[in-house]
């Protein structure tokens, strides 16, 4: 059983910025929590936060009840993973299936090499997320979705019992986009992810938590949450919002500014 | 997987080239000695001759300390650029080894320890100036958590010329004239001084530093993937860095207090290395050490056989062919060289 919960979290950046304020929200086993918000609304520095990459400067994240900042940075890893957004390769050019294995990193001790198993594991994940064929080339030749679909992979093969995920679906298809997603959720593990694609989160997440200007605006069941005036006030779009009838999950319908229709394109013969 | 069935086989042939490179080494120079002979007098079946001594006590101690110091270049290369997630440094290029010179020239001149503490002095001031000098460039470079590829190898340079010049004016200034001479083997670096009782420390430190960075693979690997990226995979990248820094600054400080600062080994060599089996640091570390040895020994074989009686620092043939390479990988690698996490 794990939980995970952030108390009173609030991030000021050392130039003085305040990009988090006051930010509680938890989430359990088998959760998939996700965080929506307007561009600059706080969701990569919350996230940030729950992976340890960032201190808060107030208020705690808590891993089954225990300050995760105080852990030991194995330890943390063991635990969590992260499903990073920018999912550019660096410079120096590694394997895809050398990439996936650092998940196995936190597993062992410094100077342990992988073992039959670890690389057993590392051919499995690529397999679930759909790239096996790809282990042997360079990460960096490979198209942005397949390196997400490899860095899912890679948070996979490290058995953590959290993973947190900023954007995964940002590069992919349609398809993967689903496909990484069911994938998550069939993980039983407690998932944080930031999503920019509503629908999407109404579908695939239990609870869905809205920031803005670095606060929580709301939180709870997708139906809850995702309302008409909600997203008129967060985002500033007209939307309405519908129960699916066969996903039966809100789904949200943009609209143009009230009254507009979308004009005709400039310059085309009307007749 | 291709690259791990060729795998011994580059080893294996890399071996063989350092072989070759090293009987030519001992046979080449202003006396051509036969093969034959060379291998006889290696293999202790010669008589005494004049011969046998140009073989065993002068080109054989400069062999191996080319050897030495082309490994250990070449694998502090390896790790610089994975420290500084760039694959523009070298310890040359980001002032290490003119850090290094700063110092050992500073003990000389100054005669701090003369006799059996210079064989202490002489490398650990070599350590502190590359300790040092890799310490303010990493300061200079790194602003806001970020580093680019730009930064770094202009702070590099900046800091290796002023030490580069520092190692002139102490030698220059110095009341031997001896000294001044000296200029050019600590700032562009040759081979022209090994004599075997030099050996011992160099061969010890690099033996031990590459078995200790092959054993750091996998930590090495995963700074690859950057600052951020490490530590969700479980790296404490502050304390492994600073280590490294300190065992890198100390391997170029060996190296460096009796060759000079020899340039570009630590940028070519792994370039290459990585092109042929790969960037993961277990199988990359061996071939770099290898390819770096049988490259200086070479290389000063050509430097002093191409102008022959001359005898041409290496750095200045290093630097010849480094130099252009290191155009080419600034072009061709430019916009890839700034580098995210993954």
């Amino acid at each position: 059983m794990t939980t995970l919960r952030t108390e009173s979290l609030s991030y000021t950046t050392p130039q003085g910025r305040a990009l988090l304020h006051d930010i509680t929200l938890g989430a359990a086993d088998g959760e998939t929590v996700g965080l929506v918000g307007p561009n600059g609304s706080g969701k990569t520095t919350l996230l940030r936060c729950v992976y340890a990459a960032l201190r808060p400067t107030a208020g705690r994240v808590l891993l089954d009840g225990a300050d995760l900042h105080a852990l030991p940075v194995k330890a943390r890893a063991r635990r969590i993973a992260t499903v990073p957004q920018d999912a550019d390769a660096g410079s120096i050019e590694l394997s895809v299936h050398e990439i996936v294995a650092m998940g196995r990193s936190p597993h062992h001790r410094f100077w342990e090499a992988d073992t039959t198993a670890d690389h057993a594991l590392v051919r499995e994940a690529l397999a679930r997320v759909g790239i096996a064929d790809l282990a042997g080339r360079p990460f960096p030749s490979l198209s942005g979705g397949e390196r997400q679909r490899a860095l899912v992979a890679r948070a996979l093969v490290q058995q953590p019992d959290v993973v947190v995920l900023d954007e995964p679906t940002n590069h992919l298809d349609i398809r993967y986009q689903l496909e990484v997603l069911s994938l998550v959720r069939e993980l039983g593990t407690v998932n944080l992810l930031a999503l920019h694609d509503l629908n999407l989160a109404a579908y695939y997440c239990d609870r869905i938590c809205v920031l803005a200007g670095g606060r929580v605006v709301a939180s709870g069941p997708p139906a809850d949450v995702l309302t008409a005036d909600l997203l008129a006030e967060v985002y500033g779009v007209n939307a309405e919002v519908s129960v699916h009838p066969v996903t039966g999950a809100p789904t949200v319908v943009y609209l143009p500014p009230s009254g507009t229709r979308v004009p005709p394109a400039p310059g085309l013969p009307t007749s | 997987m291709t690259t791990r069935s060729r795998y011994p086989l580059v080893l294996v042939g890399l071996a063989l080239v350092l072989l070759a490179a090293a009987v030519a080494g001992l046979a080449l120079g202003s006396v051509r000695i036969p093969t034959g002979q060379v291998l006889a007098i290696v293999t202790g079946r010669a008589e005494p001759s004049p011969y046998r001594t140009i073989v065993l006590e002068v080109r054989a101690p400069r062999v191996v300390l080319g050897a030495v110091t082309g490994a250990g270049l070449a694998v502090i290369g390896t790790v610089l650029q994975a420290l500084v997630r760039n694959p523009l440094a070298d310890p040359f290029l980001l002032g290490v080894s003119s850090g290094a010179s700063a110092g050992a020239v500073a003990v000389i001149v100054l005669g701090i320890g003369a006799g059996v503490a210079t064989t202490v002095a002489l490398p650990a001031a070599a350590f502190a100036g590359a300790l040092a000098a890799l310490v303010l460039v990493y300061a200079l470079a790194r602003r806001a958590g970020s580093m680019t590829g730009g930064r770094l190898v202009l702070a590099g340079v900046a800091v290796s010329y002023v030490l580069s010049a520092l190692t002139s004016l102490i030698l220059v200034t110095s009341a031997s004239a001896e000294h001044a001479q000296e200029v050019l083997h600590w700032t562009l670096g040759g081979l022209g001084g090994a004599r075997w009782d030099m050996l011992a420390l160099p061969a010890v430190a690099l033996v031990l530093g590459t078995l200790v960075l092959i054993a750091l693979a996998r930590p090495l690997d995963l700074l690859l993937v950057g600052e951020e990226g490490a530590g969700v995979l479980g790296l404490d990248t502050g304390r492994f860095r600073a280590g490294v820094f300190v065992l890198a600054s100390l391997l170029t400080g060996v190296l460096v207090a009796y060759t000079g600062a020899i340039g570009f080994v630590g940028l070519m060599v792994p370039h290459a290395a990585r092109l042929v089996v790969g960037a993961a640091h277990r199988t990359l570390l061996p071939v770099v050490a290898l390819g770096g040895a049988a490259f200086l020994v070479l290389a000063d074989l050509a430097a002093r056989t191409v102008a022959a009686p001359q005898d041409i620092p290496v750095g200045v043939l290093t630097a010849l062919t480094g130099g252009p390479f290191f155009l080419w990988m600034l072009r061709g690698r430019g916009t890839r060289a700034e580098g995210g996490p993954a």
